[in-house]
């Protein structure tokens, strides 16, 4: 049985869980797109795992739901899957699989790319290095952001990720030419209201017509988040490198999609590594993460700020653990500070930009910068130390200068850490608070900023 | 026979093909219509399971497998140093110029410039009987590399007839040949060599010159000697990759190989925009002249990320074999180790711990066995070393994981960064209760001999120091720091003196980033120094607190920075103003 643009199989092996096995399949190749066809006539997608012998194991991205035997129809298409991408995505909502999602047609496309993508050569990157002002003093001062970067936030259920990460693509749009942004946002399996929330945030500031949504909410099939950030990307690639853009790509979360993930691999029967997860989480999460960064020669960026909910706040768990490992750096929001009702909350001690050393400094934010962030990092790391000997021997077994820490600890967060969510901070204004802070502290107290700082910017009160 | 079989399976960077009856277990085979590279790694019947070295995005069932007869092997000549390897020797740059910004598939290329003259000077003479190993003459690789061409390793020997004279050539010259037997052998300036067999040699020695890091931390505390073993576990986010992009920018070897095996994209780009621009401390030439980078990034092909280990140990062998003392750094080990577990996952082999295949532990002994201070073979008699260093990524951060456990048993350094310093911003954040070395004993003696007598004491002291504030630190979390005596509280800031001035290292500070020997040694014996003064002016009655502000403390803290290697005499005013200061408060007493 053949159909117009790949071979029809009838014969249908086995289904378990998403997968479907097609027998008698004479020509399939790997990562081949296969469409099923339901015995009602419904249409689902997916593609293939691993093929031979005369058979083919297909992943269902829609589900097998509904599902028979005898009835279902598959055909390979004769191509990986592709997405079709143009200038006219800008403003427009997709599916998780990338079909449009906001009644209107197709976007008329410029050509179709494979949504794996190919890796970057590392030869043909650019270091980056460009400064991005997003507005919030934790993380311009002390983990700055830098274009090309993937710097995910890492956070616990229930917490201000979401706000954290809306603020960021808000405010991180308004700096420079507006027309050379743009902002992807994927949702993979996140509650309606929290996908609504990024929605109506970007179309508050404007930003929504710079931006494309690809949203898998929690109740679309759990396998079309395996390739909801493959779509994303490919499209931010697209807007990057072929139209030169700058691109922010914000994919939440990050946790539901290794879930997909695993799901797959047990329904597999493969030898798990860690938790049930796959030995190739590592792989595959790259294969997401890598496709950050600028490329010698053109002149977008792809940033990607993806958020994932650690499981019971544990940052050794495997998906934080080896996307720590993965991307450059990372942001924690802390319960602690949340529970205080501290925003952003973020932990300063545990998060960390890889990238910041070049972004900053003379000529992209300030030359004390580095020192002054080195400072701040040290003395609340004394500070949260004295707390937790004064949480032992009270305040009265303190020295005098544990209790100028304790004191730099309380004007950290009260006065730089906190931030509403539409303040929106200069680097100047961020980097003074941060001289605030050190400055309560006595100058022979300060042992990593060179004098020629110190008399510059250190104001003793 | 080169074997000539079909597909007959695909999952992932897995092929089944059969018709292969002829193919040899690690042959490189050509996979599918495009040509993909792989390797055979399982023959049953006719039937070869091969791992593709490249996407296997589109592969069918039915398409052409062909054999090469020839196992994974590496292009070793004049060409090498300075270029971006992927995990299979292929120049990252040429594969740019074929597909662009992204890494295409199915490309073919050489690992160096075949065409390119080197100036060659000769040795030896027509007639001399030669044999493997030996050195025909030398070409200039870079400023820094001098390039002895040596017979192959396999070379049967003979005697050497049609040796050019000194001039230029480029690495298709046939430089001589050898004839034994009746048969001729050409010699180029190239061979190759297969990966996974190490290259012989003549003799091993113990290794017991240290390789010198500027860092002061490894350097005095937990050094690594040439010819060693080394292994850098760490969390993420604890500065693994800062330190062994330190180690090789500053070690005082002649050739270093740096793996990405499995690691950041942008870290590779890192190492090749900011090397061309760092000088070499002893020569002042780029430090690029003397590296060679194999990236095989995290989301390239698993199966050349198993490949590029080798690959990376055998052009440092390579190296080694002409004499010179070369480090290799593999970042990371546990990528490597979870290639094998995908692979061994696909070949449906029994797992052992955590899903990683048993043969985990013997594959990591190995690579390090591949390190080593040795006498190559073949003539003139040359030493040359291989450092082996590798990072390793613990899931969770957890010792206790396989990867990290195995290692332990094959290395000799171990340099455990701990993820509550790097919080504190304690870098480089190696733990220094945690950390060992066992070249200590080994090469107490070069210190002694080049540096100070009083290197091996003062550096005993200075980790009694550190021991002592580690179980004082249990006292005072319990108590708080008023509890302790004076002697002890001065422990307690002598201690943070030392982390601060001396283990701590920023390596971004252009004076800083590098410590010589000398500098180390003097920054350690002035805060011993300080600590003997701070004990006698106690028993002397001055207060604790007139101690701790003193100038010179904070001097102490900043010297570090503040001081460049070639000024020296800094620290000897240091010195003078240390007595002085201490003089000047040694008449005051503590007032009841």
């Amino acid at each position: 049985m053949t159909a117009e643009g790949g071979v029809q199989y009838s014969k249908i092996a086995e289904i378990k869980g998403p997968l479907v096995v097609v027998d008698d399949v004479e020509s399939a190749a790997f990562d081949e797109l296969v469409e099923i066809e339901t015995t009602e006539g419904e249409r689902r997608l997916g593609k293939v795992l691993e093929v031979g012998n005369g058979k083919a194991i297909v992943q269902v991205f829609e589900g097998t739901t509904g599902l028979s035997i005898s009835g279902t129809k598959a055909k390979f298409v004769g191509k990986v899957m592709e997405m079709p991408v143009s200038k006219e995505v800008l403003g427009r909502v997709f599916d998780g699989l990338g079909r449009p999602k906001d009644g209107l047609p197709d976007p008329i496309a410029d050509k179709f790319v494979d949504i794996n993508g190919e890796p970057m050569n590392p030869e043909q990157r650019e270091y980056p290095k460009d400064f991005i002002q997003t507005g919030v003093s934790v993380i311009d001062g002390l983990m700055t952001l830098v274009r090309g970067q993937k710097l995910p936030i890492f956070s616990g259920s229930g917490m201000s990720h979401n706000l954290l990460a809306a603020q960021i693509a808000r405010q991180a749009s308004v700096v420079g030419k507006q027309d050379d942004f743009a902002v992807v946002f994927a949702a993979i399996g996140v509650q309606y209201s929290e996908a609504e929330y990024f929605r109506r945030s970007l179309e508050e500031s404007g930003a929504l017509k710079r931006s494309v949504l690809f949203l898998n909410t929690a109740d679309d099939p759990a396998i079309e988040r395996i390739i909801t950030p493959r779509v994303a990307l490919t499209v931010a690639e697209y807007l990057a490198f072929d139209l030169g853009m700058h691109v922010l790509v914000v994919i939440t979360d990050m946790t539901n999609y290794a879930e997909a993930l695993r799901e797959i691999s047990a329904a597999r029967e493969e030898v798990p590594g860690r938790k049930g997860y796959p030995g190739y989480l590592y792989t595959d999460l790259s294969t997401l993460y890598e496709r950050a960064g600028k490329l010698n020669g053109r002149k977008g960026s792809v940033t990607q700020v993806p958020i994932l909910t650690m499981p019971s706040d544990d940052i050794t768990h495997p998906i934080p653990d080896l996307t720590g490992y993965i991307t450059e750096g990372q942001i924690v929001v802390g319960r602690d500070l949340f529970r205080q009702g501290v925003y952003p909350p973020i932990n300063i001690l545990s998060s960390l930009s890889r990238l910041m050393k070049d972004g900053i400094g003379e000529g992209s934010t300030r030359e004390d910068h580095s020192e002054v962030s080195n400072q701040v990092y040290d003395a609340y790391s004394r500070a949260q130390e004295v707390r937790a000997l004064a949480g032992i021997v009270g305040k009265a077994g303190l020295t005098e200068i544990d209790l100028k820490y304790m004191d730099v600890g309380d004007t950290f967060e009260k006065e730089f850490l906190t931030q509403a969510t539409d303040e929106n901070r200069t680097i100047e204004e961020t980097l003074d608070l941060m001289w605030k802070i050190v400055s309560k502290l006595p100058r022979n107290e300060i042992t990593k900023i060179k004098d020629k700082y110190v008399e510059k910017y250190y104001k003793e009160e | 026979m080169a074997a000539q079989g079909r597909i007959v399976w695909v999952s992932g960077p897995a092929v089944r093909a059969d018709g292969m009856s002829d193919a040899k277990m690690y042959e490189t085979v050509t996979v599918g219509n495009s040509k993909l590279v792989g390797e055979v790694i399982r023959l049953t019947g006719d039937v070869a399971f091969i791992q593709v070295y490249e996407s296997t995005s589109g592969l069918k069932p039915g398409e052409p497998v062909v054999g090469t007869g020839n196992p994974l092997s590496v292009l070793l000549g004049p060409g090498i140093i300075g270029q971006l390897y992927d995990g299979i020797q292929r120049p990252l740059r040429e594969l740019s110029k074929a597909s662009g910004s992204f890494i295409g598939r199915g490309i073919t290329t050489t690992a160096v410039d075949m065409t390119k003259k080197y100036h060659f000077i000769p040795s030896v003479s027509n007639g001399d009987e030669v044999s493997a190993g030996n050195i025909i003459g030398t070409v200039k690789e870079t400023d820094l590399i001098d390039h002895p061409i040596m017979l192959p390793p396999d070379h049967p020997g003979g005697k050497l007839s049609n040796l050019v004279s000194e001039g230029d050539y480029d690495l298709e010259t046939v430089m001589a040949t050898t004839e034994k037997d009746g048969q001729s052998i050409p010699v180029k300036m190239y061979h190759r060599w297969p990966v996974r067999k190490p290259r012989p040699y003549n003799k091993r020695y113990d290794p017991t010159v240290p390789l010198l890091t500027g860092q002061r931390v490894i350097d005095t505390f937990f050094p690594i000697a040439k010819g060693g073993t080394g292994s850098i576990p760490g969390a993420f986010g604890t500065g693994k990759t800062v330190t062994l992009h330190q180690i090789a920018k500053w070690a005082d070897s002649q050739v270093v190989v740096y793996i990405g095996c499995g690691e950041r994209g942008n870290e590779m780009t890192e190492v090749l925009v900011e090397f061309p621009h760092l000088k070499d401390p002893r020569s002042g030439k780029p430090l690029m002249d003397r590296t060679v980078l194999v990236a095989n990034t995290s989301n390239m092909p698993v199966a050349a990320r198993e490949a590029s280990i080798y690959t990376g140990v055998t052009i440092a062998e390579y190296y080694r074999d002409m004499g010179k003392d070369v480090v290799l750094v593999a970042d990371s080990t546990s990528r490597w180790a979870e290639s094998l577990r995908e692979m061994s996952g696909r070949l449906e082999e029994m797992p052992a711990e955590e899903g990683y295949p048993s043969y985990l532990a013997s594959r990591l002994a190995e690579f390090y066995e591949r390190a080593g201070r040795v006498q190559a073979s073949g003539s003139p008699e040359r030493d040359g070393s291989v450092t082996l260093i590798g990072a390793v990524s613990p899931s969770g951060g957890d010792f206790t994981e396989p990867v990290t456990t195995h290692t332990m048993r094959f290395i000799k350094t171990f340099w455990a960064l701990d993820a509550k310093l790097a919080y504190s911003r304690h870098y480089p954040s190696i733990n220094w209760m945690n950390s060992y070395s066992g070249y200590l004993a080994d090469i107490a003696k070069w210190w002694s001999e080049n540096i100070s007598e009083d290197w091996f004491s003062i550096r005993s002291e200075t980790y009694g120091i550190l021991q002592r504030e580690d179980t004082l630190k249990e006292i005072v979390r319990l108590l708080g720091p008023e509890a302790l005596p004076d002697e002890e509280k001065l422990i307690l800031e002598v201690a943070r003196m030392v982390k601060i001035g001396l283990l701590q290292q920023n390596s971004f500070d252009d004076v800083d980033t590098y410590c010589s020997p000398e500098k180390q040694f003097k920054l350690m014996k002035l805060l011993v120094d300080f600590y003997k003064k701070g004990q006698q002016a106690l028993k002397e009655g001055t207060a604790l607190s007139d101690i701790r502000e003193l100038g010179v403390v904070s001097s102490l803290l900043k010297a570090r920075m503040d001081v460049k290697d070639d000024e020296m005499p800094k620290l000897e005013q240091l010195d003078k103003d240390m007595q002085e200061q201490f003089k000047s408060i040694s008449g005051v007493k503590v007032s009841n």
